[in-house]
């Protein structure tokens, strides 16, 4: 029949993609898909939202994820103009290669 | 139907390909491949988002980040071409080969705490107002619009105000100066 989905297993898949998010985010040196790391870790706390108003029969986290949207699209315009001007600047999108303010 | 019902099958298979689809995200050297692997992970999230009866969610995890800022993040590769390999690949990584080793540890180390927690966690917060067949019974997009536009309000004013300060700011930072 159709049953529920335990939360504990949104929760343990949500610590998995958080967690791939962040090593991506540690390990990548291209800035855009440490963005996009960072867009999944994002993802997946808006997976726990779900999950944990999900268990408890509330509508708050689908608000709560609906504004965390709102915010990470925000984040994306405003980051990626960012990219755009440090590219236009530099030449270069590696992380390790822009460090202007190393002086 | 004894042990995993058709609900479980779905969410095992999608939470799979999330996973894998994240794991290849994360490795691929072109960003366009990794951009297009995101948009698979999303589309599976999106998947499990039906399964926890959030259909307002899943549909606007598929228009905002599948549709809007996976293209953005698209259009934005094409115009900050990359470099084709080499030129400071080899070497650089070499520089903090050690930092990045240590970093994604510890974010292990955090994993396993993650695990930990969702194991033996035990919910025991109060039931909320909203259960899924009173909630099915008038419509998810409908109760999710009338807390927004009702208890939720002020907050709803206030992103369509990030939204704007959003827009402008990315039209004057990346605006080419004369």
């Amino acid at each position: 029949m159709l049953q529920e989905i335990p939360s504990g297993l949104c929760f343990i898949l949500s610590g998995i993609l958080f967690t791939i998010g962040a090593i991506g985010a540690i390990i990548r040196r291209n800035v855009i898909v440490v963005f996009m790391c960072i867009e999944l870790m994002l993802n997946a706390v808006n997976l726990v939202f779900i999950a944990a108003a999900n268990a408890l029969s509330s509508m708050d986290g689908s608000v709560f994820v609906f504004f965390i949207m709102t915010v990470a699209a925000v984040e994306a315009a405003v980051g990626l103009a960012i990219f755009v001007m440090v590219f236009r600047l530099q030449n270069t999108v590696n992380a390790y290669e822009v460090h202007l303010l190393k002086g | 139907m004894d042990m995993v019902s058709f609900k479980g099958i779905i969410f095992i298979i999608a939470a799979l390909i999330a996973v894998a689809a994240s794991v290849l995200m994360a490795t691929r050297k072109n960003p366009i491949h990794s951009a297009l692997w995101m948009i698979v992970t999303f589309f599976a999230m999106a998947v499990i988002y039906l399964l926890l009866n959030a259909q307002f969610i899943a549909v606007a995890q598929v228009m905002v980040y599948a549709g809007a800022i996976m293209m953005l993040i698209l259009f934005v590769i094409m115009m900050v071409q990359m470099e084709k390999g080499g030129k400071g690949d080899p070497g650089e990584t070499g520089r903090s080969a050690k930092t990045k080793v240590a970093g994604a540890l510890i974010t292990v180390i955090l994993f396993g705490e993650m695990l930990f927690g969702a194991l033996y966690y035990q919910m025991t917060g109060r039931s909320g107002d909203y259960p899924v067949a009173m909630v099915n019974s008038v419509g998810n997009v409908r109760t999710i619009g009338s807390l927004l536009y009702g208890q939720y309000l002020f907050p709803f004013e206030i992103a369509s105000i990030l939204l704007l300060v959003g827009i402008v700011g990315a039209v004057v930072i990346a605006k080419r100066k004369e």
